[in-house]
């Protein structure tokens, strides 16, 4: 077991420095000149030296690279224009919103966070919720439209739920209000009213993948042998559906749902640019549209970090519920 | 015998190229006709008969030894099976519609007479809005106009839909060619190749795909193209394909790898590398012909996957820009008319739906078809 944990523990840092080369070259490198746009306003040539200069863009690569690194760890000091030392966390100044990227990733993390727990909440109950009924129900018309509802929402966008959903719900009968952002302590009942549609398009279209995944588990689990043996030594129906048979056709779907949850901490881009809240995925969209490096380096490290975090927790839950995982390879 | 009848019935019009071939025999019929047009009727029977395939091949795909009732190859089996999955047949006749329509997108220009650049906007109100219900639908303009603009929304979603099944299909195949390619070597020979493989399918699964497709298209049109500059089409194209091919190989590589892993310590391969088959042999020769099936569900799985993530990058302000025709695009623009122009959104919208969702129908169905044991 404490092997098994170390080699996937280096595997997840291994991965988390490679993601950072990556991006570092493709944002730092990669362009002609990475101070385009970043100042989109009155900006002179003189200026833009200055840019240059703090940024370090003439150090070598390396060097460059090694002190943003210095900067996630311990801290590092930064140009007086770009607010002097910046503490542990730094992911460096960006200069389109005049602030430390750290300052607005703590800013907005809290809104994505608030759009995807309580979405992947509703989507696991929902989705294994129907995917069980339906197992069980194998068949019956209650089956059917749980089929059919899983096959049409596997097929649909969440731009369009959400802009049909905006459409019905909030302009034409006014029952949900704009969807906006207000932090839970200040207003639990606000924060829940302005992003109950990004919740219910989430929702929708996550239960429709799980529904189908979890009645196909169910379904291969209820054919096994041990369910047999449980029924025929008179164990009752519930007990054998809910204990024995829940539980291992649950395994699997614990792997899919942490890789996606990782994934949508990672920024739901696309819900928040439809429902218009200022959370990850959006300020890096406003980022790449601004030119703003800084801030797109540390979205998409944000990110990664949580997809690679995801996978890490997965990983060792598996190990620690299947002991084939650990022993085997 | 109808065929030959049908053949004396059209003697004298045979210059003039029919223009509703109702089926495959039809077609058949023109062409022996066209070929023997000279020659008497009996030679024209006696053709037919030749081509006359034999009353089984008509469930079957055309093959040289297509006589016999006993012996289909799984190919064949497949295919029977696929024809008689309803679903299957629905979905694939709408793929091929959808396909057609995208393939005659000038045609259908032309027949509609409108163009996807024109702006009819003096067909607009004084407030830039399509006239009358529905975003403006009439008997000229079929799904209305944009407001702003005042572009056609049918021949814009004709060429948007080009674009998107374009896009996907050149995805897919790449994606599905370097994924089978690194799949299969990373499997049977193993070792070191495996660890490094497997790696970087960690890594490409690992990376925030939209996040960072979203910051590397910009990066790399300004890598070659200045930020004034126009980007070409066929760039813009080049490079969603690029990104698409760089992230998606990684699923097919994982798959691919774990079939091979279980076949290579079959019989057969043992075989081969007795008789002292090359790698490349065993690897295309003997394992890839195995691999059919599942590179087949997880390429026509793939295509609306990439469908859905062109548009989802498109509508991020990423993928296709303008003046291109892009169905994500067409949803972005329709959100910011959803309270003064409600059709305009259902229009891109439903397209989409109903080509993934066709897709996705096909490819479980394919899925069934090619193995019968995984029921739904």
């Amino acid at each position: 077991m404490g092997w098994f944990l170390v080699k996937r523990s280096l595997s997840a840092v291994l991965t988390l420095f490679a993601v950072s080369v990556l991006t570092f070259l493709m944002f730092f490198v990669l362009p002609r000149d990475p101070v385009t746009g970043m100042c989109p306003k009155n900006c002179n040539t003189e200026r833009l030296e200055r840019v240059r200069q703090e940024l370090g863009l003439s150090d070598p690569k390396i060097e460059q690279y090694l002190g943003y690194v210095k900067g996630i760890f311990v801290g590092r000091d930064l140009g007086s224009a770009q607010g002097g030392h910046c503490d542990a966390p730094c992911l460096g100044y960006s200069y389109v919103n005049n602030e430390p990227v750290t300052d607005t990733i703590a800013r907005v993390l809290p809104v994505t966070l608030s759009i995807v727990i309580p979405a992947a909440i509703l989507w696991l109950a929902l989705g294994v919720g129907l995917g069980m009924v339906s197992a069980l129900r194998r068949g019956t018309w209650l089956d059917r439209l749980a089929i059919g509802f899983s096959l049409t929402g596997a097929s649909l966008q969440l731009y369009f739920v959400g802009g049909v959903l905006l459409l019905v719900f909030t302009y034409q009968w006014g029952i949900a209000p704009v969807p906006h952002y207000t932090p839970f302590l200040d207003n639990p009942i606000e924060w829940a009213g302005g992003l109950v549609l990004p919740w219910i398009a989430l929702a929708f279209l996550f239960s429709a993948i799980y529904a189908r995944l979890s009645r196909a588990q169910m379904l291969e689990t209820l054919s096994e042998d041990f369910i047999r043996t449980a029924r025929a030594k008179g164990m009752p129906r519930s007990q054998v559906y809910g204990r024995h048979a829940l539980r291992a056709a649950i395994t699997p779907l614990v792997t899919i749902a942490g890789l996606d949850i990782g994934a949508a901490l990672g920024g739901t881009v696309i819900t928040e640019t439809t429902f218009g809240l200022q959370g990850l995925g959006r300020t890096a969209v406003d980022a790449v549209r601004s030119g703003d490096l800084p801030t797109i380096m540390a979205t998409v490290l944000v990110a990664a970090f949580f997809i690679v975090t995801a996978n890490l927790a997965v990983d060792m839950l598996y190990a620690a519920i299947d002991p084939r995982v650990r022993l085997g390879s | 015998m109808s065929r030959v009848g049908k053949q004396r019935s059209v003697p004298e019009t045979t210059s003039e190229p029919r223009t509703e071939p109702p089926a495959s025999e039809a077609i058949n019929a023109d062409m022996c006709f066209a070929v023997n047009e000279a020659a008497p009727t009996i030679d024209a029977a006696t053709d037919a008969a030749h081509t006359e395939p034999g009353p089984t091949a008509d469930d079957s795909p055309p093959s040289p030894s297509a006589t016999g009732v006993a012996g289909r190859s799984p190919a064949q089996l497949t295919w029977v099976r696929l024809r008689r999955d309803r679903t299957a047949v629905v979905s694939g006749i709408v793929l091929a519609g959808l396909l057609v329509i995208a393939l005659a997108a000038p045609l259908i220009e032309w027949a509609y007479g409108v163009g996807p650049q024109e702006q009819f906007q003096h067909s607009l109100d004084r407030f830039g809005m399509p006239p009358g219900y529905g975003g403006g639908v009439s008997g000229e303009h079929w799904f209305g106009l944009e407001p702003g603009l005042g572009r056609d929304i049918f021949i814009r979603m004709i060429y948007g839909m080009r674009t998107s099944l374009l896009i996907a299909f050149a995805a897919a195949t790449i994606t599905s060619a370097i994924g089978v390619a690194t799949g299969v070597l990373a499997g049977y020979v193993g070792g070191w190749v495996d660890v490094l493989i497997g790696w970087l399918i960690d890594l490409a699964l690992a990376l925030p795909f939209l996040i960072f497709a979203l910051a590397v298209v910009p990066t790399v049109a300004l890598r070659f193209y200045g930020p004034r500059e126009a980007v070409p089409s066929g760039f813009q194209v080049a490079v969603l394909i690029a990104i698409f091919a760089v992230f998606g190989w990684a699923g097919t590589a994982r798959l691919v790898r774990g079939q091979v892993v279980s076949l290579r310590e079959r019989e057969f391969v043992d075989a081969a590398r007795a008789s002292g088959a090359g790698l490349g042999h065993i690897l295309f020769r003997e394992l890839l012909p195995n691999l059919w099936a599942p590179i087949l569900v997880s390429f026509s799985l793939a295509v609306p996957a990439y469908i859905t993530a062109e548009a989802a990058l498109s509508f991020l302000g990423i993928g296709i820009l303008e003046p291109i025709p892009d169905l994500g695009r067409m949803i972005e623009r329709s959100l910011g008319y959803l309270q003064t122009d409600p059709a305009y959104v259902f229009f891109p919208g439903i397209t989409i739906f109903v080509v993934v969702f066709a897709f996705n129908l096909f490819g479980d169905a394919l899925r069934d078809a090619l193995d019968p044991r995984s029921s739904r």
